[in-house]
């Protein structure tokens, strides 16, 4: 084959499209249909999705459909009350004799929403506080390290109590009553894995080629620490569904007659042998949302995971 | 019953699963060693043994200047003897004093005191203690927050209120170490009663050189029918018998011992595994929803007693639109006690339509009996009209948004939830509910930052004027805004006399002025449930529900 | 190193003086004092406890009094249980708090780690499904329904147990096992999860490919690289496991040091909120320091005390 010269003719200016392609990093929106394609071979993950899209339908048209029935979550039937799960009552009656089933889906609802944000919270900031005290290292880590310890330290419960008496309990104040402090464990985990991973060859390699910080941190160091993040994530949310339980004893949280599957429970527990059901059904969610939550994380956390390809 | 016995099982299933993947341990051990059964001892005999009952906490102070709760002054019952004590059937009969004498215009006290009273230690009680222990109580430097329990004594709250540094103007004085003199402002016809409270008990004079003595099982010292023998704080109490009481036959247990348990589902099921005798209020607490399965149950060992307290919501009548009395009255009228207290708390509480409850003592018998508490009616019918006519002299179209506020305890809440669901039903108006932390409860209280409280009171003393001068105006208890001079001149009128007929006729007409204006709407009198094993006889709770055991034993069946 | 520790102690103190400082007047901005009753103590009274306890004096004032006791090595008296020093309520409570807790430590870093290595190795196989379903209901089961289940199956039902209290070895079994379940959960599935993604790495196959046994590579390299976040979460929980549980102590009736971080605060107990945050503070500080420390163990790479390691 004889040799051919090269003219500028040959080359072509790259388009905007084929340039991206040069970059160092994965085409991320490829990534995540490549991990949708393996997740969705994932029947465990497929069957714990399907289950939680259910609970949340539920939780939105609970409410409605037991008002369908003729029943809603505030009404007293004091004549039926502790009335065991029935054809009137699906989930039984409480000790004030209102339907349960409207109440539990209502509180799930309510519960769903303070886990999520609480989790958004614990992803957004302690992530990032986590990122960044790992990554640097030295004194921005000794103070960052520092305040989180004595954030920590301070006794929740009177940062709660300020909030009660300069706020009106709502959802908003739950949340910030959540998450004031419910970011450290994960700040401190994410600074851990980070300063372990930094030295790693691959992060000096894309130092060398001048990545940014930044890009450093959320490209390469934070989707490597993805698996104890999404495990801690796990442990947040049902955390921060008993939390906000915590929260209403001492007046902030959800609002009798309203109820979360947090008070619930609480409620419940002191009669749970003579009325197991007012435990039981709203126990049963957050496990079953829990185990549906957990097991569709690990499914999704493999099918990120490029090495986990079989 | 069926359905429920699957539920529990299904629980179980998942909790041993739990425990078994948690923990290999093999819990095999016998049961309980402890367990002082019931064995021993012929039918119908007497037997010596210990009684074991709970404390729902830590008693804060056993010294009588400091104590101020029940936890404490159930101690205070066993380990300390005040002038006189409480006998079963809730008379005062002589304690420390032997004897006394009442002048005749009702305001000079002179108590003998009995010649055998001894310390636990063995040195006599005298007078001087009595005169030491009061003085000391009121000495401003000492805080006592019971202090005012001591101003019906001439100068007391002079000398409490740091106007006079003299202890010397104070009424009472030891005329010897067996005569104990008291001078009164006013004659008080429940003052002999008093001086059986906790406040009121003696103190050794070692109190002098350590002001903590009554922190510690090795230094403290008292005259009662037992004495402190082990005390860990916060986990345990026992008490044994004082061998230098004056009456030490007449007490049988071989010792009182109590646990500190904050739980009541943990206090009931050591009570089901024979660990405790007794279970309930006052120091303990059975939970409000076992309180119908155990009173079928356990029917011999089961007990329910009135307790001279109240339980009410207060309106904050600075606001509108309980600033109109028909729109109280309306509130009032529109919810239905006998289902609060037949669902809802369970343990044999009554309806109030009145403020003083049953219990109290009026001119002969008990003053709610002398004095039927009928100033008004549940009628719905009648309270949606008076609804409508007081929000219409407020100038009011609608019922504006307000809120019911009470302290973090489920029954409260779930008396909060029924109220307002029943006005919701019965006028159609809609009132938000929230709990509150307790302190930030309490200065919105004072602070009168509320529309509707939730509120509770407790007799001091045995007598209608320990609810009825609540209210007089600006009174430190009167956080409603109510102000009538009528009624506060019909208390002025109780205070002075010492004519019981007209002092109850006072307070009579003060009650219906009250339920009439309704700054407060009364939902019921309380009552107390206690179980007591089989066998234990003379342990009672005395009218305001304190529990009596020194004298009691136990007969084996 | 003792140039690093004593740098460390030095920080520690200064934290220490900013939690102090930030709580204390956090504690004064609350409504409620300690002399709040249902039935109101008359003013004249009230005016007179605040005179003894210096709650007269302006906050600045209070604040430096509080500073002066505490530089004496003072904690001051308890404002609710009379002639109590906060230093004596502490160490009177904390040793039932601190073996239940040392106990509940180490069943839960056992079992934690036990189990997350099984699910590691059976990685999508039975034994892997049970792990995540018994560590999932750890997690989402609060412990004051762990306990009060355990005590009413073993306690009250099977009475192999007692219901509550303090007096024997049996009497630790149910405490230290309601404590466990959600921290030896949680270790199962952080150890499940980074296991997995070690297991998966190149060194790892590497060193199967020399020929090494699975239980030097298991004990080695795997658990060694994995373990990193488990030492994290080892620091605070320690802290939070050994200062007490409020409902566990409460469920079982034990004296321990857990119910005071509520109890005191509901009191207003000025003095012992203040001692218990103190006590807590170190605690944790002292638990952090030794995780730093940890890690430079599990993985020399990580280097303390220099800042912007790989630069």
């Amino acid at each position: 084959m004889a040799e051919k010269m090269l003219t500028p003719d040959d080359f072509a200016k790259l388009s905007k499209e084929e340039k991206k392609t040069e970059t160092v990093v994965r085409e991320s929106i490829s990534a995540w249909k490549d991990a949708w394609l393996r997740l969705k071979t994932n029947k465990m993950a497929m069957v714990s999705l399907a289950i939680l899209v259910v609970i949340i339908i539920m939780a939105i048209i609970g409410p409605w459909i037991s008002e369908l029935m003729g029943q809603d979550y505030s009404t007293n039937h004091l004549k039926e009350k502790n009335t065991s799960p029935n054809g009137t009552y699906w989930f039984g009656t409480d000790n004030l004799g209102r339907d349960m089933f409207a109440r539990t889906w209502m509180g799930t609802g309510i519960s769903l929403q303070v886990g999520f944000y609480a989790a958004l919270a614990d992803l957004v900031i302690g992530v990032i506080m986590g990122g960044i005290m790992g990554y640097f290292g030295g004194r921005v880590d000794e103070i960052l390290n520092r305040f989180c310890e004595v954030l920590y330290s301070i006794p929740s419960m009177l940062i709660i109590i300020l909030l009660i008496v300069i706020m009106e309990p709502s959802m908003f104040t739950i949340v910030l009553a959540l998450s004031i402090t419910g970011w450290i464990n994960m700040a401190w985990l994410v600074r851990g894995q980070i300063m372990q991973l930094k030295n790693q060859e691959y992060v000096m390699a894309a130092q060398a080629l001048g990545a940014s910080t930044p890009r450093i941190l959320f490209r390469h160091l934070i989707p490597n620490a993805m698996g104890p993040i999404i495990v801690t994530l796990t442990l947040t949310v049902p955390s921060a569904i008993f939390a906000e339980a915590f929260l209403s004893f001492l007046g902030l949280g959800v609002q009798s007659p309203s109820a979360s599957l947090g008070t619930m429970i609480n409620d419940a527990i002191k009669a749970w042998t003579l009325y197991p059901w007012r435990m039981w059904f709203p126990a049963a969610i957050i496990s079953l949302m829990m185990l549906c939550f957990n097991i569709f994380g690990d499914g999704l956390r493999d099918a990120l995971d490029p090495k986990m390809k079989k | 019953m069926k359905k429920k016995t699957v539920f529990s099982y299904v629980t179980l299933l998942l909790v041993l699963t739990l425990v078994l993947a948690g923990c290999g341990n093999q819990n095999n051990n016998p049961a309980n060693p402890n367990n002082s059964g019931n064995d021993g001892g012929s039918e119908g005999q007497e037997e010596a043994r210990a009684f074991r009952l709970n404390l729902h906490s830590e008693p804060p102070s056993l010294d009588p200047a400091l104590m101020e709760d029940n936890v404490s002054g159930t101690i205070a019952t066993g380990i300390y003897e005040g002038l006189t004590r409480k006998d079963e059937s809730g008379n005062t009969v002589e304690g420390m004093a032997e004897s006394w004498e009442i002048s005749e215009d009702g305001k000079t006290y002179t108590f003998k005191i009995r010649s055998d009273a001894k310390w636990s230690n063995g040195d006599p009680v005298t007078a001087n203690d009595f005169e030491f222990a009061w003085k000391r109580a009121l000495d401003p430097a000492i805080g006592s927050t019971y202090a005012y329990q001591f101003y019906y004594i001439a100068g007391a709250q002079d000398y409490n209120e740091g106007k006079t540094t003299n202890a010397d103007a104070v009424g009472v004085k030891a005329l010897d170490a067996q005569t104990l003199e008291v001078k009164l402002n006013s004659p008080t016809p429940y003052f002999l009663g008093l001086t059986s409270f906790y406040t009121y008990n003696p103190v050794h004079q070692s109190a002098k050189e350590n002001a903590g003595w009554a922190a510690d099982a090795a230094t403290i010292i008292g005259n009662g029918p037992f004495k402190m023998g082990e005390w860990q704080h916060n986990t345990s109490i026992k008490l044994v018998p004082n061998e230098n009481y004056y009456a030490k036959d007449q007490v049988k247990f071989t010792s009182v011992d109590f646990t500190m348990i904050a739980d009541s589902a943990t206090e009931l099921a050591n009570y089901e595994t024979d660990q405790l005798d007794y279970t309930g209020k006052p120091t303990g607490e059975i939970p409000a929803e076992q309180i119908p399965v155990l009173a079928e149950s356990k029917k011999d060992e089961f007990h329910q007693v009135g307790t001279a307290s109240s339980y009410y919501y207060m309106f904050n009548m600075e606001k509108a639109p309980f600033n109109n009395v028909k729109v109280r009255k309306a509130l009032a009228m529109a919810i239905d006690r006998q289902s609060i207290v037949e669902d809802i708390t369970q343990a044999g509480e009554l309806p109030a339509f009145g403020f003083v409850p049953p219990g109290i003592v009026g001119v002969k018998g008990d003053y709610r009996d002398e004095v039927k508490d009928d100033f008004f009616k549940e009628d719905v019918e009648e309270a949606k009209k008076l609804l409508a006519e007081g929000l219409e002299e407020l100038g009011l179209s609608s019922f504006p948004e307000v809120k019911l506020t009470y302290n973090t305890n489920d029954s409260h809440k779930a008396i909060a939830d029924a109220i307002v669901d029943m006005w919701k039903t019965n006028l159609g108006i809609t009132v938000g509910t929230g709990n509150e932390e307790w302190a930030v409860f309490l200065e919105n209280r004072t602070a009168m930052n509320y529309e509707i409280q939730r509120a509770g009171w407790g007799a001091d003393y045995n007598d209608p004027m320990t609810y009825m001068d609540m209210f007089v105006t600006k009174g430190g208890q009167n956080n409603t805004g109510f102000a009538s001079a009528e009624y506060d001149a019909l208390i002025q009128k109780a205070y002075a006399s010492s004519d019981q007929q007209e002092r109850i006729d006072a307070m009579k007409e003060a009650e219906k002025i009250l339920m009439d204006q309704l700054p407060i709407l009364p939902i019921y009198y309380y009552s107390s449930v206690y179980m007591l094993k089989p066998g234990f006889e003379n342990i009672y709770l005395d009218y305001k529900g304190d529990i009596e055991y020194t004298r009691g034993y136990y007969v084996a069946k | 190193m003792l140039k690093y520790v004593s740098k460390k102690f030095l920080s520690m103190l200064a934290s220490l003086f900013v939690l102090a400082s930030a709580t204390f007047f956090l504690m004064k901005l609350i409504p409620g004092d300690p002399f709040l009753r249902e039935k109101a103590i008359p003013e004249k009274i009230k005016e007179s406890l605040y005179a003894m306890y210096g709650l007269d004096q302006p906050i600045w004032k209070q604040y430096l009094m509080y500073l002066n006791n505490l530089l004496h090595g003072d904690l001051g008296m308890s404002m609710k249980q009379q002639y109590m020093s906060v230093t004596r309520i502490i160490k009177d409570s904390f040793v039932y708090s601190a073996q239940i807790g040392v106990l509940a430590i180490i069943v839960s870093v056992a079992a934690g780690l036990i189990l997350g290595i099984i699910a590691a190795l059976n990685h999508r196989k039975l034994l892997d499904s049970l792990t995540i379903v018994v560590a999932v209901l750890g997690v989402s089961i609060p412990n004051f329904l762990a306990a009060s289940a355990l005590q009413y199956v073993f306690g009250l039902k099977l009475r192999l147990l007692d219901v509550s209290g303090l007096n024997d070895w049996t009497d630790y079994i149910m405490p230290v096992l309601a404590l466990s379940f959600l921290p030896a959960a949680f270790i199962a599935r952080l150890t499940r999860s980074t296991m997995l993604e070690v297991l998966s790495a190149d060194y790892i196959k590497t060193a199967r490919s020399k020929g090494l046994s699975g239980r030097i590579i298991l004990v080695r390299h795997a658990l060694r690289n994995a373990i990193l976040p488990v030492v994290t979460y080892i620091g605070p929980m320690t802290a939070n496991i050994i200062t007490g549980s409020v409902v566990v102590e409460q469920i079982f009736g034990i004296g321990g040091i857990g119910k005071f971080f509520v109890q005191s605060i509901t009191n207003r107990d000025y003095t012992l909120i203040m001692g218990l945050t103190l006590f807590y503070g170190i605690i944790l500080m002292v638990a952090r320091f030794l995780t730093d420390v940890a890690y430079g163990f599990v993985d020399p790479r990580i280097k303390l005390s220099r800042g912007k390691g790989a630069k």
